[in-house]
């Protein structure tokens, strides 16, 4: 019980943080019509793959000599990158198609 | 001062995460929306390269390593998602959700054994353990349940039901939660360990998502795509980097509720996917009905004669059109048929094909004006002032035992009244039952004649045929 107070007291911002963003996706995210659904869940695909930030720390901080770190965090970045980029651009396309609706 | 200034372009990424969300949720700004989120991934990752210092002052280093990652998975990714067709999105996006929770449970066994040389004595009891194993079995069940969900709207891999599944899992997930307990009560951090968690969760995500039907992939990717906002916000955790802990909450919170507005959508609970309700096809075939009924068929040149002279046509796109990549030719008739000076919809069911907003994207790729496609609510009045409805590729989305069969797993879902037109002709390849797995009365209905074969094969000879009229 006193380590859960600790750890929660330790870290008050980011129990702050996880909270208020919590409701803000809960807020931002409902009441979207339902045509939009695939390009929203895409486009937060993409939001997520912002662990290439702890992918790119991994390998930046990894000993030039450790190759077991090197390798796996070269892997992350990859990935990571994969899942931005791709993500980006796949919402993108999908978007694309709902932008030219001529009016007539 | 270089430690601020990474703080403030992460403040400014995580406000980018905020707004592009907001805007992705309106047709009109969606595609800001996506440019503003990757403005500021973009920033968050330029920063983090060249301003992140470690806590004890180093910069990173292995530039080469880290932009030949970045420009390897920039190319692979770009092509991929320029490539694929526009009816495999789905398994796209599972697919990029994959790699991206991977990442997460590299990162995390990577750390762990940082963790291993830096901890001197003391137990690893702590928050920071908690994290790192939850980012692990989080990102491990997410990138192996989403590489099955992939294989599945592939068409590769098949529903398939273990017997005692469930009991299965609940053994495999009390071993995930044993283990992590057993690390946490070691005083150094044993990294063997946390491998046999990775293999348990591959397999926990393995399991999870195989007995769930193809029809119900969009929730269960939707929801992987939230639990892997969760690992990435625990790995935000473990660096207290707040561009990594907004994004990966703001996706694991609105991802679970659009997970909920997708079960909506099919009038069905959350857990009612996940337990499967569709999953037992063996439970329906007991009651079995007896009679033979029969179903009346329709030539293509009838089909186009009884078309040509209709004043109003609805047509109701299924998976159907997308298997058969048949919205070019889909098009093509709704032009004739116009020439014709009749007047041609589009009925779009909320949960058409294999994902929300599936056979909007697909249509626009034809480029049918956005104006035609007429969402369930607004379409259905229309039904009963219509003179045919032309169902393509599509079935539970227009089966009446929604309405009326209490004993349908498919009771209550939202249908799109096409009994109500005057003629209703039904394109399918055969009889078979649609994803649901379970029969529909509408093929049976009177006003309802068939018309066998491949949509886009049918649809060019009926408008072949409509022209010729």
């Amino acid at each position: 019980m006193e380590q859960v107070i600790t750890f929660i007291g330790e870290n008050i911002k980011v129990f702050y943080i996880l909270i208020l963003s919590i409701f803000l996706g809960v807020e931002v995210i409902s009441k979207v019509p339902s045509i939009l659904h695939t390009p929203l869940m895409s486009g937060a695909n993409a939001i997520h793959g912002v662990v290439i930030v702890g992918a790119v720390i991994v390998m930046g901080l990894a000993d030039s000599n450790d190759y077991v770190s090197l390798v796996i965090g070269l892997l992350a970045v990859i990935l990571g990158t994969l899942n931005v980029v791709g993500g980006f651009v796949v919402t993108d396309r999908m978007l694309e198609m709902f932008k030219k609706k001529p009016k007539s | 001062m270089a430690q601020y200034s990474l703080e403030i372009c992460y403040l400014i990424a995580s406000i980018a995460f905020i707004i592009g969300l907001k805007f992705l949720g309106h047709p009109e700004s969606a595609r800001r929306g996506n440019l503003i989120a990757a403005a500021g991934m973009f920033i968050a990752v330029i920063a983090t390269i060249f301003l992140y210092k470690s806590p004890e002052g180093k910069p990173l280093g292995n530039y080469v390593w880290i932009f030949g990652g970045i420009i390897i998975g920039t190319i692979i990714g770009t092509l991929m998602a320029k490539k694929v067709q526009m009816t495999a999105m789905p398994q796209m996006v599972s697919l990029f959700n994959g790699v991206g929770a991977a990442c997460v449970a590299l990162i995390s066994v990577v750390e762990f054994s940082h963790y291993n040389n830096a901890h001197t004595g003391g137990s690893l009891f702590n928050g920071l353990t908690l994290t790192i194993i939850l980012g692990t079995i989080i990102g491990c069940v997410s990138f192996s349940g989403s590489i099955i969900a992939w294989g599945k709207l592939e068409g590769k891999i098949k529903d398939i039901y273990l017997p005692a599944n469930q009991l299965i899992n609940i053994i495999l997930l009390l071993a995930i939660v044993g283990i992590s307990g057993y690390i946490m009560s070691l005083h150094t951090a044993n990294v063997n360990m946390l491998l046999i968690i990775c293999g348990v969760s591959l397999i926990y995500g393995i399991l999870f998502v195989f007995p769930i039907g193809g029809a119900d992939m969009p929730v269960v990717i939707s929801l992987l795509n939230s639990f892997t906002g969760v690992a990435a916000a625990c790995g935000g955790f473990l660096y207290n980097n707040q561009a990594m802990l907004t994004g990966g909450i703001l996706v694991g919170s609105s991802g679970t509720i659009l997970t909920i507005l997708m079960c909506k959508a099919m009038n069905r609970s959350l857990t009612n996917v996940i337990i499967g309700a569709f999953s037992n096809p063996k439970a329906k075939k007991a009651d079995g009905s007896a009679e033979q009924k029969v179903v009346k068929e329709i030539s293509v040149s009838d089909c186009a004669v009884l078309m040509s002279y209709s004043k109003k046509v609805i047509i109701v796109p299924g998976y159907g059109l997308a298997v058969a990549q048949a919205q070019h030719a889909c098009h093509e008739l709704e032009k004739v048929l116009e020439e014709k000076g009749v007047e041609v919809l589009y009925a779009i069911h909320p949960v058409a094909g294999r994902m929300p907003g599936h056979m909007n994207v697909l249509l626009a790729e034809a480029d049918v004006p956005y104006p035609k496609l007429l969402e369930m609510d607004e379409i259905n009045p229309e039904f009963s002032t219509t003179d045919v409805a032309l169902v393509i590729g599509a079935n539970d989305v227009v089966n009446p035992a929604a309405k009326k069969d209490e004993s349908s797993p498919i009771y209550g879902m939202p249908i799109l009244d096409v009994e109500n037109a005057k003629n209703i002709i039904i394109n399918k390849r055969s009889m078979n039952a649609g994803y649901a797995g379970i029969d529909n009365d509408l093929f049976y209905d009177d006003k309802t004649k068939m018309l066998f074969g491949d949509a886009k094969s049918v649809l060019q000879k009926l408008v072949a045929e409509v022209k010729a009229n």
